[in-house]
């Protein structure tokens, strides 16, 4: 930014067609990046994650730990060799030696600085302090020397710095491809990646096609995967095969399939509607057995999260009250789920769980109206903190003796009988994955008829200006209490199925941390789009079920990658389009500036358009 | 009686009293201009009539009815509705949703016919979205067409004054208050506007209280003036008879320094 001002100084320059020169991949910021990996590189060592993941073995003998350490200078190294973004008014930066030696830079900085590292920890006992940096790291003579790869000190040492200034300068070289080509090669990587860290589901996924369609698919398992790694072979075929589908599907004049469906003439396209909508069917039907039990289980918790990212995504994405306590909605609905229908339970009613559902609606509507009313007129911090309490409270009274006759106390409610649907019982995870998809879709329908309504109007207005959204005449007290009655009832439900499923409940399942969960999936997924959010819950609560490694280090990326959206991506990962709009807001004024600057130069006018910024 | 009828009315910020007993009447069919120096006393009185602050004395009726003490939605609802001096849409929804939401206190569905997606449901949607598209063709071809679906904040500033003043049409008011509609326009838009006020008046049959520092706007649009300072009236008039008024010039310029001794 700081090189704007002096490029305009002679403005016009009339260098390509009256723009400004292009703006350059500036070498700083490789060194800044470099840095800012080397401590990564370093931090991930010392606090243990990279000999915890050097045990599973990803790619034929690289072990995922040092997958770890490698990815580094590469991620950083394409961060440092990206071109500045196109600006209106500059030509555009063209492809130059600039990029690799961003990168080049930045990949011999993160070696030196773990260089740095290795020389300290060799030196300095420091485990007295950091118990996980341990001797396996760098210092055991026969040990694994995870930081030299397994070699002596010198060659060690020289090994990583060669390594990671080839793999970072590669990674800003992309940057020298055209953008198709790129993106090509960085789908081919992530393909590689998702096969080789997703190596159970993969291999489950081709034992179930097996077992249910009798598809003979040992081979290609047996291609894929020696053990638990992937093998180089197939990285390589997988690769080419990601690389080719992109190139493929994204050929220039290719018509999306959905134009296409769409200018058939009536009747067929109808008959492909139906079609797709019968592929659709077919597949759900035969996941559950295709996933197997486990896939099936891993599933079925983030399908509830789905459910209550759903519900959340009203109160905090449409509505924009920020409600820290949401897992109180959730526990009510699980609690009186478990209290009407378990045989034992404090009532001892032993009812269905049809006949409970409506008590379990009213129940969950009553909570949201019970927090909603008191937070009445708070705005932001407060009601988080207030919001924050009210799920703490909800917690501490299903824990407490003097509920424990009805609710059990820290015994909790057992034996929740299953979901029985006419003659067939909702048993097992893989059953379970029907009712809840069927919530699931009725959760999402809900949230896109909200979102084109009155009501929907009402809250959106509310999240942007209060004050104003009351002036136009939107009755805030109304607004706020269905927005959390809304969630609420949706969060009840999804506590509903949680309680059948699990046929157990405990006060500590709904702690606050159920709560912090939903919200970042919520900002992560992109707050008010219904894909992203289920998308969000998908990635962000299913992945670290299946990837055990990660189990301890969850949060650490929660946080990291909260940190990193807030950054680079505030709008979440599918965002809803006005939002995207509305947050690179900032691009669009500097443009307007640029602009005013390059066209009123000559007289010396400033454009007034940029005082708005 | 008036349309609007204002007694006595004070509002203090701390020490400083923002209106000083302040009396007006505003007859229907009118376009009052209300101008005075900065800090006069004006957006305050804005405020007050919409409930957005409650005033410490005194009473504002509005077609009979005391207006004091209810919430600007309710008072929305009573048919006043206003701009604002800083311009304040919902930036990230549509141009089109921006008016139809002011149309919430008009409509009735509720979450559940939302979701069922009654008849009646789909009805009110459609009558919303007429009367929203209808307000915005008030301001000729700037604010429709492609224009319905873009974000607020992609229109250009005078747009966005546009679209603030749709918006307050759209509820179906008897009054408006429109809190200097042409700040930061242009002389050809201010002209502009100021003839649309006058139609606004003619074809919608509405009553205007206008704040506005632009004079040209106030002579070309109100047919009564009245003139604020330190919180009270200190004139009220036609333009004409305002502009040559003792006070008011002094209230402007200050007093001449051979005047006080």
């Amino acid at each position: 930014m700081t090189t704007i001002p002096a490029a305009v100084a002679p403005v016009p320059v009339t260098d390509a067609g009256g723009l400004l020169p292009a703006r350059q991949v500036d070498l700083r910021r490789g060194v800044r990046l470099g840095l800012i990996g080397g401590t990564t590189a370093v931090f991930v060592s010392a606090i243990g994650m990279v000999e915890d993941f050097s045990g599973r073995e990803v790619l034929d003998e690289l072990s995922l730990g040092t997958a770890l350490l490698l990815a580094i200078p590469l991620v950083f190294g394409y961060m440092a060799g990206r071109p500045p973004a196109q600006l209106e008014g500059f030509a555009p930066t063209r492809p130059g030696w600039r990029s690799p030696v961003a990168g080049l830079m930045a990949g011999l900085l993160t070696g030196a600085v773990v260089a740095a590292f290795v020389a300290l920890i060799i030196n300095v006992n420091l485990r007295e302090y950091f118990i996980n940096i341990t001797p396996a790291l760098a210092e055991d003579e026969d040990g694994p020397r995870l930081l030299l790869y397994g070699r002596s000190l010198g060659p060690g040492l020289g090994l990583m710095l060669g390594l990671n200034a080839a793999l970072a300068a590669a990674g800003a070289a992309l940057h020298l491809l055209a953008t198709r080509l790129r993106r090509a090669i960085l789908a081919g990587v992530a393909w590689v990646t998702a096969f080789a860290l997703l190596q159970p589901f993969v291999q489950q996924v081709l034992r179930g096609i097996r077992d249910e369609l009798q598809i003979e698919t040992g081979p290609l398992s047996r291609f894929l995967y020696r053990g638990d790694s992937l093998r180089i072979a197939a990285a390589v075929a997988v690769a080419l095969a990601a690389v080719g589908l992109y190139l493929w599907t994204r050929r220039p004049g290719r018509i999306p399939l959905r134009t296409q469906v769409g200018r058939l003439p009536d009747r067929p396209r109808r008959l492909a509607l139906g079609a797709g909508l019968l592929v659709a069917l077919l597949v759900v039907g035969i996941l559950p057995s295709v996933l197997g039990s486990f896939l099936s289980e891993v599933l079925g918790v983030a399908g509830i999260f789905v459910l209550m990212a759903l519900g959340l995504n009203i109160v905090v994405g449409y509505a924009g009250l920020l409600d820290l306590g949401y897992v109180a909605f959730f526990a009510v609905g699980a609690y009186i789920t478990a209290i009407l229908t378990s045989p034992t339970g404090g009532l001892e009613a032993g009812w269905t769980f049809w006949a409970a559902v409506p008590f379990v609606l009213l129940a969950a509507a009553a909570a949201g109206l019970l927090v909603g009313t008191p937070v009445l007129r708070m705005r932001g911090d407060y009601l988080a903190i207030v919001t924050l309490g009210f799920g703490e409270i909800a917690r501490i009274l299903f824990l407490s003796d003097w509920l424990a006759p009805t609710f059990g106390g820290a015994q909790g409610i057992k034996r929740i009988p299953d979901i029985v649907i006419g003659p067939f019982e909702i048993r097992g995870p893989q059953a379970f994955l029907y009712p809840l998809l069927v919530l699931i879709l009725l959760a999402a329908y809900v949230s896109y008829a909200l979102q084109n309504s009155r009501i929907g109007r009402a809250w959106m207005a509310m999240r942007e200006d209060e004050s104003v959204a009351e002036a136009v005449g939107v009755n805030i007290v109304a607004a706020k209490l269905s927005a959390f009655i809304v969630g609420a009832i949706l969060a009840g439900l999804g506590g509903a199925l949680f309680a059948t499923k699990i046929g157990s409940i405990f006060p500590n399942s709904f702690d606050i941390i159920v709560s912090i969960t939903v919200l970042v999936v919520v900002i992560a997924g992109g707050m008010a789009s219904v894909p992203g959010v289920i998308l969000g819950a998908v990635v962000l609560v299913g992945l670290p079920e299946l990837l055990r490694e990660f189990e301890d280090y969850r949060f650490l990326i929660y946080g990291t990658l909260l940190i990193f959206m807030m950054l680079r991506r505030p709008e979440g990962f599918i965002p809803s389009r006005r939002r995207a709009q509305e947050l690179h807001e900032a691009d669009i004024e500097q443009d307007a500036w640029v602009r005013a600057r390059a066209e009123g130069g000559a007289d010396g006018a400033v454009g007034s358009t940029a005082s708005g910024g | 009686m008036a349309l609007l009828e204002i007694r006595q009315l004070v509002k203090d910020f701390g020490g400083v009293r923002a209106i000083d007993r302040l009396d007006l009447d505003v007859e229907e069919g009118q376009i009052v201009g209300v101008i005075g120096p900065n800090g006069a006393g004006k957006t305050t009185l804005f405020n007050a009539i919409t409930g957005m602050i409650p005033p410490d004395a005194g009473d504002i009726v509005f077609d009979g009815e005391s207006i004091v003490g209810l919430r600007p939605s309710q008072i929305m609802e009573r048919r006043i509705s206003r701009t604002f001096q800083t311009v304040r849409l919902f930036s990230e929804m549509t141009v089109r949703e921006n008016v139809m939401v002011a149309r919430h206190c008009r409509t009735r569905s509720g979450v559940l016919r939302s979701i069922l997606r009654t008849p009646a449901f789909r009805r009110e949607e459609a009558e919303t979205k007429r009367r929203a598209e209808e307000a915005l063709a008030f301001f000729g071809s700037r604010l429709v067409g492609y224009r319905f679906d873009m974000p607020a904040m992609s229109l250009s500033y005078a747009n966005r004054r546009r679209l603030e003043i749709a918006r307050a049409m759209a509820s179906g008011p008897k009054l408006i208050l429109l809190d200097e509609p042409t700040a930061g326009m242009n002389p050809r838009e201010t002209k502009e506007l100021t003839d649309l006020i006058r139609q606004m008046r003619d074809h919608l049959e509405v009553t205007i209280l206008l704040i506005e520092h632009e004079m040209r706007v106030v002579r070309g649009a109100s047919g009564h003036v009245v003139v604020l300072d330190f919180g009270q009236k200190i004139a009220e008039g036609s333009f004409d008879e305002i502009v040559t008024n003792e006070r008011v010039i002094e209230a402007y310029l200050g007093r001449k320094a051979t005047a006080e001794t």
